[in-house]
């Protein structure tokens, strides 16, 4: 009989697993089907399997809902224009190949979820905006969407990820859904250790372990919150502005499985609606309200001149996200904060122009914004008295996050197209023989560990895919995983550790507790072990005093790095002392685990690459500049799980779209 | 802004072994207390750790008693504030009560579709093996939403 501490070992074979619930893995879950089925037809079988640590009706980071799509390229625009945004946000460093790939693609799952009932905005021949459910010509049959800004488009998305999930599970079918298994290790093949062949993971809810053994997996697991000591640290610690279930699971996983990973210095500092984290994209590109210092100062005209200091980045119309922080953060530390989003002057100024009827739809897209999203935002608009209208609202850059799917780029290097240009060779020297030379080696969204796929905020050096895009690239890789097992069809996986030696270390932290728990009178207090909670505040203290978190307005040097790496190694040694006195401490001991090795990536990273690429998200203070001369290249590491050891290495950035097209 | 389990509404979702709340919760959180000796109410549930919440408010959306509410977070939010849904099938109502006493109230949309109705692959033409390791998706430009781009802008090619 199964029990804490004994559980029953489920054992699986299946030829491809997804792993995650998100937008990623439900745009797989969606496309693999077909292709499923043309192979069949050529004689060739293919089982899979998804696998969610949640309930794929609510699961990652669309949860909650959104009021935008942030990646709709329209008919209007060019795959290249899209390129071209994603470098300059990312101050030039970003793999044009993969973001040109996902904006010829992304539109046709936008569509989709129109079809599906998700409700888009439309603008109607007169101009006036109109909600989703009104039934204006959808987007497929030339609808014009709500734009705010280029490239996004408003939605009545509370119900975004329901839509999705019921698309994919339908098109997977439940009998091949598991929901509440927590993935937490890969496995690689025994006869070749840069192949993968399985994974393992608990039953948060049953003592079971699960042993899945497959030729190809989809690792698309979300990015990484909470590494870094958060502004709130009462109760509003779950207030995270991306999901606090993201835990680096994508990027720890991988990195163990002996997968290359990438631009894993970069980390995204949202500035965002104070202590809410509430969406201001809308505020500033659909109401089109400014940002000022206590003064009234729009800091971005009145900082304009910092800008220059980071050519090209900051000479666009629309400046890298990293430098717009960079020019907020100089009115903070002068002293000139709080800063403001002049939200009374806005929706002023609209209401000139509008009828009394428009006023009141405007106000309720100005609620609705947060409530489709980020609902926290209104509790704390409703509990400080702010009408938006009557009242401005602070802004506030938070804690950093590490993602590839949003602002941010780091993730895994992961093989792109093949016909847009891409190169086929390397000319940075140093990196590791074993690895990839060009951009793309046969399977699009494949990592360098053969059958490894990934995607969303799992695929780095891209960045701003967003929910549209996380789903577009899920189904890229699910195409490439069928040639992959249809290619592959001989080999048999098998794993390069034995079901026992797994289980050891999986349920280590319940095995711990069991063994000292009555050693002393308080449950949290032992000398035997670490309680996940305690680890955790351990990491953030650690990240956010050296590796340029709030406590330091971002700022780092190698001294407090080389400190940072120092307490990080005991931490890593500790984490194998944690503690768990049941499965939801075990879920939370193996989130910590995944949290501490994304985190150690991060500094390694900036330790690496000797110059400050991000102004405004991190400062190295000692290397306080951007070299473009040394550094205008890809930062990629590999991890040894044996060793324990990180590699760090240059890659050669090449442009494939023309870059000069942004600044005429 | 954690969520909390009001007594006087929880029925535990009539005992069967899994409420509605726990299956939902993307965090975990939400626990069944079957005999009480963890809240002092037996077959209710409650939220095991406040302090990891993301006012998702997937809970509250889903409980079928509109027994779970939220408390704007003690540690941010000044007293008195609540903002509470109620779910509908196409729909969503928020009434959003200030500290101050003002209230507000909204309606939007949620979907455009019944719940259930989705059809994945109706209408969808089958996927090509000859074309797997071409651009497109098995319905490629079946939405119309393929963006091919100008050839021209791809400077290596």
């Amino acid at each position: 009989m199964a029990e804490f501490g004994n559980p029953e070992v489920v054992e699986e074979e299946v030829d491809i697993l997804l792993i995650g619930g998100g937008m990623a893995c439900c745009g797989a879950a969606y496309e693999i089907g077909p292709w499923i089925d043309a192979a069949k037809k050529e004689g060739v079988d293919i089982s899979v399997k998804l696998v969610d640590k949640a309930a794929m009706d609510r699961s990652g980071a669309v949860a909650q809902g959104l009021s935008a799509i942030n990646t709709y390229i329209g008919s209007e625009q060019d795959p290249a224009d899209y390129a071209r945004m994603v470098s300059n946000d990312l101050m030039g460093i970003t793999r044009d190949d993969l973001a040109y790939d996902l904006g010829r693609h992304v539109d046709e799952s936008v569509h989709l979820f129109e079809e599906w009932g998700l409700p888009i905005w439309k603008t109607d021949e007169n101009g006036e905006r109109h909600d989703g459910s009104k039934g204006l010509t959808p987007l497929k049959d030339g609808g014009k969407p709500v734009r705010s800004g280029k490239w996004q488009i408003m939605i009545n998305g509370e119900s975004y990820k329901w839509i999705v999930a019921e698309a994919a599970k339908k098109a997977l079918g439940t009998d091949k859904i598991q929901e509440r298994v927590f993935i937490v290790k890969l496995v690689n093949d025994k006869n070749d250790k840069n192949r993968i062949a399985g994974a393992v993971g608990f039953n948060v809810r049953e003592h079971k372990l699960h042993v899945y053994k497959f030729k190809a997996c989809l690792l698309a697991a979300g990015g990484c919150v909470n590494i870094f000591r958060p502004r709130s640290v009462g109760e509003g610690q779950g207030r995270a502005w991306y999901p606090v279930w993201n835990a680096g699971s994508t990027y720890s996983m991988a990195a163990e499985a002996g997968a290359e990973l990438t631009m894993m210095e970069n980390r995204f500092v949202p500035t965002r609606f104070k202590d809410g984290y509430g969406p201001v994209g809308a505020w500033f590109l659909l109401f089109k309200s400014k940002a000022t210092n206590a003064f009234g100062e729009v800091y971005m005209d009145t900082n304009k001149e910092l800008l220059d200091d980071y050519p090209p980045y900051g000479q666009t119309k629309v400046p890298a996200s990293c430098l717009r922080n960079h020019l907020m953060l100089k009115e903070m530390k002068e002293g000139r904060g709080p800063i403001w989003m002049d939200t009374v002057t806005a929706l002023a100024a609209l209401r000139e122009t509008l009828s009394p009827r428009e006023v009141k739809h405007l106000e309720a897209e100005a609620w609705e914004d947060f409530l489709d999203m980020c609902i926290g935002q209104c509790g704390i608009w409703a509990g400080e008295n702010i009408e938006p209208e009557k009242k401005n609202s602070e802004l506030m850059p938070t804690e950093p996050y590490l993602l590839g799917s949003h602002s941010g780029c780091c993730g895994i290097w992961t093989s792109g197209p093949e016909d847009v240009g891409a190169p086929t060779e390397e000319t940075e020297a140093g990196v590791p023989d074993h690895l990839p030379k060009g951009w793309n080696w046969g399977y699009r969204g494949m990592t360098t560990v053969k059958g490894l796929f990934t995607a969303g905020d799992g695929v780095g050096a891209s960045g701003h895919k967003f929910s549209s895009g996380s789903h577009a690239e899920g189904r890229l890789a699910a195409k490439a995983m069928v040639k992959y097992v249809m290619d592959n069809q001989g080999l048999k996986p098998e794993l390069d550790a034995d079901v026992d030696s797994l289980m050891e270390e999986i349920y280590r932290p319940v095995r711990t507790y069991l063994e000292h728990k009555d050693y002393t009178t308080a449950i949290d207090v032992n000398p035997n072990y670490i309680t996940p909670r305690m680890l955790q505040f351990r990491l953030q203290k650690i990240m956010d005093e050296y590796v340029a978190g709030v406590a330091t307005y971002y700022t780092t040097n190698e001294h407090m790095l080389s400190l940072a790496e120092q307490k990080l190694e005991m931490l890593k040694e500790d984490a194998l002392k944690m503690r768990a006195k049941d499965l939801h401490e075990l879920l939370r001991a193996w989130e910590n685990y995944h949290r501490i090795l994304t985190a150690e990536a991060h500094m390694k990273h900036i330790q690496f690459r000797e110059e400050s690429r991000y102004p405004g998200f991190y400062y190295r203070m000692d290397k306080n500049f951007v070299d473009e001369e040394n550094w205008h290249c890809f930062v990629n590491s590999i991890y040894d799980k044996e060793s324990k050891q990180w590699t760090c290495f240059k890659r050669a950035h090449v442009d494939i779209v023309d870059k000069s097209k942004l600044f005429k | 802004m954690p969520t909390f389990v009001r007594t006087d509404k929880c029925d535990g979702c009539k005992g069967q072994d899994k409420t509605a709340c726990m299956y939902i919760c993307p965090h975990d959180l939400m626990k069944l207390d079957k005999d009480g000796s963890e809240t002092g109410h037996a077959m209710k549930s409650y939220n095991q750790e406040p302090d990891q919440c993301w006012e998702c408010y997937s809970c509250i959306k889903i409980c079928p008693q509109q027994a779970i509410e939220a408390r704007p977070y003690a540690d941010i939010v000044p007293l008195g504030a609540s903002v509470q849904p109620l779910r509908g099938t196409d729909s969503i109502m928020w009434t959003i009560k200030f500290r101050n006493g003002t209230m507000k109230r909204f309606k939007f949309p949620i979907r455009t579709t019944p719940e259930g109705s989705i059809d994945p692959y109706g209408g969808k033409p089958e996927a090509e093996a000859s074309k797997i390791t071409e651009p497109g998706f098995f319905n490629h430009n079946e939405q119309k939403g393929y963006r091919s781009g100008d050839a021209s802008e791809l400077i290596r090619k």
